[in-house]
């Protein structure tokens, strides 16, 4: 089947989506993160593999973290970094998405890093690039976000090699999450056995079931026995109205305190993709708790990143 | 002007003809069938060897943006189209700039479309000024101007006590009411069927119950009201079966849906293809296997194009941000044969869909070949298959889900009112 992220050699062009990429590809990108972790350690934290290359990250969406990372990354690969927040300056103006790349493209960016709120943008602007341009999907409104849903499987993997064992629950706000999305495809490609989802009716997609999850509606069922809780974080513009009644009703229900988090194995992490609502989706105890994850998350993401920046100009050999 | 249509199967559903029998026009209207009548001796004769002579198509929803939106499609550019596709008589719905809310403005579109001579224009018109669902238009100057019915295109009325006006309203006086079931405040904002794909890709979704509370709301202020009700695009298995039993119960209920529905499925969306953005959307296999039956059994009386040219600056966008619609006068008659093959629907059934039951529906005299009817004729190759490309297409509307795809079927010669509009 065609698949418009991968070029006529099958080799990763683009990154739009986890969902339908080879678990080889998957696993190539890990693999590759794993021998950025050394880099990011040591005291000259650079590498010459982009060198002259320009990344351009295109935001039509606000975003400090991502794009700061994306940025770190760029930049500890030897790229030329050109940032563009699009909201403020040419949409407001009238100009298209198309023009605007088009404009980025004249000045020759190699690499675009592109979040907007609207589904499917990544895929549009891919579609409309020349062939030497990469597109890395930073967040497309509902729909993906593959950088992140990599850098969770990473963490989850450094922490529980054992991926074909593992029961693992993601806790929220599905129905918006391009995050949740992510780490579902994710999590199945690479032959988790077992991926739940824990959340109230308004806040799950029609047929979740049938993205290869299993339903939970209380915290108390769901997370029995898990080995990760992945929680997503709940928008502000959503904790009180049609989808929820307040923030504090979704807390004692579905926020992860030390009790419920006791239900799961006694080893099991707990992971969180940023920004935290603590006393909302997560309680500060288990938050900076010791089965916390979250920090190393924000760690990896940036190997992670340099590892598909990497791939996508070329590869290591070169 | 006289044309002799010689050698071709003449299929007349209608009139229940399905024979191969010369056709004889003089002054716009066929004046024999079979038979030469004395003293005829034709200007031009249109060899129909292997091809079906059929009614002229009568499309019950076709855009022609004018008046205010020329930059997406002109009169002139989507007259062509419906004479390249048979199509000689189509409904045109009001979402226009300005709307179609003013007896003069239905006067200026039927005169300029009068003008070019490419087909007849049926106006339906608002039922609302400016379809805000606030105010009704008036429908009886607006009747006496040309519409055949009135509609609030894709504007519901949110209003129940407003809705149930206008059906009074339009009862006194006989009309009809040409409505796109969908429960505004469920619909709102949706860009795709609420289901599995519409999930997968992160799209705001429009669930099938929307269709069906809105036919619920409908049904029952018709039933009370006894307002003739026609229910446009009809797109889940839902709305077929509230349909069909409707009809059981005798209420005046007609339903459409669109060539589109017949063939794709949300799955047609693949990778955001914004061509396959459409009002309604695409929804489901089950639903779309209950369209396809629903038309079989005649629950849904006709087909339409549903055209809606989009220009391409309104489709190169992200998907739910892109305008809805797809252009489809030039392939209502291929899509429908194409469908009527793949379900093995006798032609002249699946030719009634586009002609007379259509017709019916508006009120209008055409659709059929009876003698003296004005010749309105539609020659065309069953047989033929072709590719979709759309920069050939002459509607100025690229927009198309089919691009590339095979078609079954290509006019040959279009006639309106007895002379040739069209020549392949």
């Amino acid at each position: 089947m065609y698949n418009p992220q991968l070029d006529q050699h099958k080799k990763l062009k683009h990154l739009l989506t986890i969902e339908g990429l080879p678990k080889a590809i998957l696993q190539q990108i890990l693999d590759t993160a794993e021998t950025f972790i050394g880099i990011n350690e040591r005291e000259v934290k650079k590498v010459p593999l982009l060198r002259g290359k320009t990344v351009c990250n295109l935001f039509f969406e606000n975003s400090t973290r991502t794009r700061t990372t994306f940025e770190i990354a760029a930049k500890r690969l030897s790229a030329d970094v050109l940032n563009l927040n699009v909201s403020t300056s040419s949409q407001s103006k009238g100009e298209t998405i198309l023009d605007t790349v088009n404009n980025l493209i004249a000045m020759h960016a190699d690499i675009f890093v592109v979040r907007h709120n609207q589904s499917g943008a990544a895929h549009f602007i891919a579609q409309h690039v020349p062939e030497h341009v990469s597109v890395i999907n930073a967040g497309d409104g509902r729909h993906a976000h593959p950088t992140q849903g990599l850098l969770d499987v990473f963490t989850i993997r450094r922490y529980k090699p054992d991926m074909h064992n593992l029961r693992v629950a993601i806790v929220g706000d599905v129905l918006h999450s391009r995050v949740a999305r992510s780490e579902i495809h994710a999590l199945t490609t690479l032959g988790v056995p077992e991926v739940r989802v824990i959340a109230p009716k308004t806040l799950l997609p029609a047929d979740v079931e049938k993205l290869g999850v299993q339903v939970f509606h209380d915290m108390q069922t769901g997370l029995k026995d898990v080995d990760v809780v992945m929680m997503l974080r709940l928008q502000n513009e959503r904790m009180s109205g049609a989808l929820l009644p307040s923030a504090q009703e979704y807390f004692n229900t579905y926020g992860l305190t030390p009790e419920k988090l006791a239900l799961a194995k006694p080893d099991a992490i707990v992971m969180h993709p940023g920004p935290m609502n603590r006393g909302v989706e997560i309680d500060s105890r288990v938050a900076d708790g010791a089965q916390s994850v979250i920090l190393p998350q924000v760690t990896y993401g940036i190997a992670i990143r340099m590892a598909v920046m990497t791939l996508l100009a070329g590869g290591i050999n070169t | 002007m006289k044309i002799h249509i010689k050698n071709g199967r003449l299929i007349d559903p209608k009139n229940k003809i399905d024979a191969q029998q010369d056709v004889f026009i003089a002054a716009g209207q066929v004046v024999a069938i079979g038979q030469t009548p004395d003293g005829f001796h034709a200007n031009q004769t249109i060899d129909a060897s292997g091809m079906i002579v059929a009614p002229g198509l009568v499309d019950l929803s076709a855009r022609l943006r004018e008046p205010g939106d020329e930059y997406k499609a002109t009169l002139k550019s989507e007259l062509q189209a419906a004479a390249a596709g048979g199509v000689t008589s189509l409904a045109c719905p009001p979402d226009t700039d300005p709307v179609l809310d003013e007896p003069g403005l239905i006067e200026m579109l039927k005169h300029r479309a009068w003008q070019h001579n490419m087909a007849r224009i049926y106006p339906l018109g608002a039922l609302t000024r400016n379809l805000e669902g606030k105010t009704l238009s008036e429908m009886f100057q607006l009747t006496e101007a040309g519409c055949v019915g009135f509609t609030q295109a894709d504007n519901p009325i949110v209003d129940t006590q407003i809705l149930w006006r206008a059906f009074e309203y339009a009862t006194t006086f006989g009309y009809t009411l040409f409505l796109r079931p969908e429960e505004p405040f469920l619909a709102n904002g949706g860009a795709a069927h609420d289901g599995e794909v519409a999930s997968r890709l992160g799209l705001k979704g429009i669930p099938a119950a929307a269709e069906g509370l809105a036919i619920a709301s409908i049904l029952r202020i018709a039933a009370e009201t006894k307002t003739k009700v026609h229910l446009c695009r009809l797109s889940t298995a839902e709305g077929v079966e509230q349909v069909r039993q409707a009809k059981a119960k005798g209420l005046q209920v007609t339903a459409d849906v669109s060539a589109q529905h017949l063939h794709l499925t949300e799955h047609d969306i693949g990778f955001f293809n914004a061509n396959a953005h459409l009002k309604p959307p695409l929804r489901s296999i089950r639903d779309k296997e209950a369209l396809c039956k629903g038309v079989k059994d005649g629950t849904i009386d006709a087909i339409c194009s549903d055209h809606t040219p989009v220009d391409d600056d309104a489709k190169l966008l992200p998907f739910a941000e892109s305008e809805a619609g797809a252009t489809g006068l030039e392939l209502l008659l291929p899509l429908t044969l194409k469908w009527a093959a793949q379900h093995k629907l006798p032609l002249m059934d699946a030719l009634a869909r586009i002609t007379c039951d259509a017709a019916r529906i508006l009120g209008i005299a055409t659709g059929h070949l009876s003698l003296h009817a004005p010749a309105d004729i539609a020659v065309f190759n069953p047989e033929q298959s072709w590719q979709v490309m759309p920069e050939q297409l002459k509607s100025q509307g690229k927009n198309t889900p089919f691009a590339g795809l095979e078609m079954l079927g290509k006019v040959h010669f279009t006639l309106l009112n007895g002379h040739i509009t069209y020549q392949y």
